[in-house]
């Protein structure tokens, strides 16, 4: 992966630093021509990883499409931050239809697109976790079943944060949600292992699959911007911590990210026809209690009637993906 | 043309020739002829410039059509029953966005019990969705009303279902006439859409309104179907002039002018209808027939223009409101209020079960002379339903209805396909 081998990290930070790169090499946030998908003004929570991701990930789609981009939403807090009527943040063509059929409304447009002859115009569709591993699941398998020319994003806190912070199957085992109270001998979410989209997506064989963080902007930036490049179905899953859910500050979001990402507990990878093509590698590897202190979710892991048993799952299942996934420094990927 | 065809077929090649842009299919009978043709002619070639997309699901079929609607394509699709209700929450979508979809429903009864044969539960239970509702009385007519849906459905930029009797008319062979593809062009111009995705003028299709607007958007729907009610009529004028022939329109009456007791009812079972009204008439009964097809919007007032110089009527539905009684005899009996009209509601043909010639007579003679409740149930097995009740009564392990129902009645085998 290109980022990977030229470093440019400003000083005791992992931030990378525009000044020090040539014009065009900087990032799409950091250029004139950016624009602005997703203008100011919108309804999101302070800090919130999901606006962020959105707002980085559309703007790269645009670049790479040269402005010729449709958008479909699923419902969420993504669309109902963004809109309502008539304060619509969009500036792309933008629909909203349903909660769990964002993909196959994106094939819609992308089959009226193609009978049109407007190749030169693009389709993405994007939901949060629940929208695409749990009601949106089968419309987003059949639309990569197809192929169809589409890229999905899935921008991913790990619950149902627009209706209170709920479970979804992909709420990470012992966590806190509203319906996963920290109560009972294994408090939190049961224990599993979530649904893991990008490895279900994998298996469908589709050209690119990619996980970013907010923490790496420039690699989501890149990775969007890559897969822009590309026809077909494609899917990119990007962690979004969410300040309200997770009982984090608001100004910890990218730190949530980073240290998810450090810890080896969210992998970073992409993966074309179902192979890993590349990891972002872990550059400072930290024990998962760092990731999970700082948030209230897991508060009831430590402390008073801690459950140190619980950490050291959640270790193991870390330690799985730097394993399975070569996260480390001098392992191959 | 003329041709002898299966109603399936006509269809699709209705379809064909209104230049649809974006197919979407998932296949449940008695709908499956139609999207399978129409699929034969995307490959083939004969349908060019046409998108013919497998879906996974009906609700993928509807969301899809939704998807290529607002991207500016003519879309289409096509379902029965259990398809029709998977569908369910992008049917109001669409109809919500006001996105111009034509959907064929082949009418077929809702499960459970699983049941594929005709009746016309699945669209009716969509009564509310915002949809326009037309209803076929032959294949001929489901041809000539796919055309004029169209041009309907993109004149309002409302959804419409043109309902044709599964089985009965999708897989009946008769002779209809297709129309040839320059006297559609004439008819149905290009989609030219009143909201469109596109990016040299972006706009945000979907957000979210509130209470402070809500209401006038609904009533704006509500408006549209009452646009729709002097739209139909003019649609099938204009529809005689370029095809020559009378299809179409809000109401059709028969036999109606002196007669004393009226039969009111939707789709092909209209046909035997008419054939008992012109025996009873060959005998002297004054009687006439009400066919409705337009049951979204309800031609309310050309409902009580047809009624208001009988004595009475009665409404035959294949459809039940379940603790209720009829579904279309409620807005009939909405059209005629305060005519001191006597009415009466039938209910009959559900799952298939068949309308004959001598249930009708009987039923119609009844009503005539007034000695019918007020909900008949045509050719129900009281014995069985009866037997079945007892049964309730004294066991407490009853079993599955359904079964029970099979046995009492000295059969034994269930429907073979699903
Ligand atoms: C069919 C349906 N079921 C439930 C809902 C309620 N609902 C709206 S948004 C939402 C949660 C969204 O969660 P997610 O997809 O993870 O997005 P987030 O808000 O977390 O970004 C739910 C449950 C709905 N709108 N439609
Ligand atoms: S609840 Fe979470 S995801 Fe939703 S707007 Fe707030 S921070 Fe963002
Ligand atoms: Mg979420």
């Amino acid at each position: 992966m290109g980022f990977q081998t030229v470093k440019f990290y400003q000083t005791g930070t992992f931030t990378v630093g525009n000044r020090l790169l040539a014009p065009d090499e900087r990032s799409v946030q950091a250029g004139e021509m950016r624009s602005n998908s997703i203008s100011s003004g919108h309804r999101a929570c302070q800090g919130c990883g999901e606006a962020l991701g959105a707002r980085y990930a559309i703007d790269a789609a645009m670049a790479e499409s040269n402005g010729q981009l449709i958008a479909a939403n699923a419902t969420g807090c993504l669309e109902v931050f963004s809109t309502p009527y008539p304060e619509s943040s969009w500036q792309v063509p933008w629909i909203h239809s349903l909660f769990g059929n964002a993909p196959a409304v994106a094939t819609g447009i992308a089959a009226a697109l193609k009978v049109k002859g407007k190749h030169d115009v693009r389709v993405v569709a994007q939901g949060g976790d629940g929208g695409t591993t749990d009601i949106g699941f089968g419309c987003l398998s059949g639309m990569f079943e197809r192929n169809d020319d589409v890229l999905y994003i899935c921008y991913d806190n790990e619950a149902y944060m627009n209706t209170g912070v709920q479970r979804s199957s992909a709420t990470p085992p012992a966590a806190r949600t509203a319906t996963t109270m920290p109560v009972g001998n294994e408090p939190g979410n049961v224990f599993g292992q979530g649904k893991n989209l990008p490895e279900i997506a994998m298996a469908h064989g589709i050209p690119y699959v990619a996980t970013a963080t907010v923490a790496d902007l420039r690699d989501l930036e890149y990775k969007v911007r890559k897969a822009m490049k590309i026809r077909g179905a494609r899917y990119i899953q990007i962690f979004v911590p969410c300040p309200l859910g997770w009982g984090t500050a608001s100004d910890a979001t990218i730190l949530m990210a980073r240290l998810a990402k450090e810890t080896g507990t969210f992998p970073v990878f992409e993966a074309e026809y179902g192979e890993v093509t590349g990891v972002l590698k872990i550059r400072n590897k930290l024990p998962v209690e760092e990731y999970l202190k700082p948030q209230k979710r897991f508060a009831h892991l430590f402390g008073k009637h801690a459950h140190p048993e619980m950490i050291a799952r959640l270790q193991a299942i870390a330690d799985r993906n730097i394993r399975k996934y070569g996260l480390l420094q001098d392992q191959e990927s | 043309m003329l041709k002898q065809t299966e109603g399936s077929k006509a269809v699709a090649e209705a379809i064909a020739l209104c230049r649809p842009e974006v197919i979407c299919a998932y296949p449940i009978s008695p709908q499956t002829h139609i999207v399978e043709a129409l699929g034969e002619m995307v490959k083939s070639g004969e349908l060019p410039k046409c998108e013919f997309i497998n879906v996974e699901s009906e609700f993928a079929a509807m969301s899809v059509a939704i998807g290529s609607s607002a991207a500016g394509a003519r879309s289409y699709t096509a379902t029965a029953s259990q398809g029709l209700l998977f569908m369910v929450e992008a049917v109001y979508n669409a109809s919500g966005l006001g996105l111009p979809i034509v959907m064929t429903v082949a009418n077929r009864a809702i499960g459970a019990p699983i049941n594929i044969w005709n009746d016309h539960s699945d669209s009716l239970s969509q009564r509310d969705s915002g949809w326009m509702q037309l209803f076929a009385e032959t294949n001929q007519e489901a041809v000539d009303l796919h055309i004029q849906a169209f041009k309907l459905a993109e004149e309002l930029s409302m959804p419409i279902m043109v309902c044709m009797d599964g089985f009965i008319l999708t897989h009946a062979f008769e002779r209809v006439d297709i129309p040839s593809q320059e006297q559609v062009d004439a008819y149905l111009p290009p989609f030219d859409p009143r909201q469109m995705l596109d990016p040299a003028e972006p706009i945000s299709i979907g957000a979210m309104v509130g209470p402070e607007a809500f209401m006038e958007v609904k009533y704006l729907a509500h408006a549209k179907q009452l646009q729709a009610l002097e739209l139909i009529p003019q649609l099938a004028a204009e529809f005689k002039q370029t095809f020559g022939r009378d299809s179409g329109g809000l109401v059709r009456t028969y036999r109606a002018d002196d007669a004393e007791t009226m039969i009111v009812a939707m789709g092909s079972v209209l046909g035997t209808i008419k054939d008992v009204v012109d025996e009873m008439r060959e005998q002297g009964h004054k009687v006439g027939v009400l066919g409705i097809i337009s049951y979204r919007p309800f031609p309310l007032q050309q409902v009580r223009e047809a009624l208001v110089n009988c004595k009475r009527f009665l409404v035959l539905e294949k459809s039940l409101a379940v603790g209720m009684g009829g579904i279309v005899a409620t807005d009939v009996r909405m059209a005629v209020r305060g005519t001191g009209l006597k009415g009466y509601t039938a209910i009959a043909g559900l799952g298939g079960r068949p309308i004959p010639k001598t249930s009708l007579h009987k039923l119609f003679l009844e009503a005539e002379q007034e000695s019918l409740e007020p909900v008949t149930f045509v050719d129900l097995d009281w014995d069985a339903v009866n037997k079945q009740l007892e049964r309730e009564r004294q066991n407490r392990h009853s079993g599955p209805i359904a079964e029970n129902m099979l046995h009492d009645k000295g059969m034994s085998t269930a429907a073979k396909f699903g």
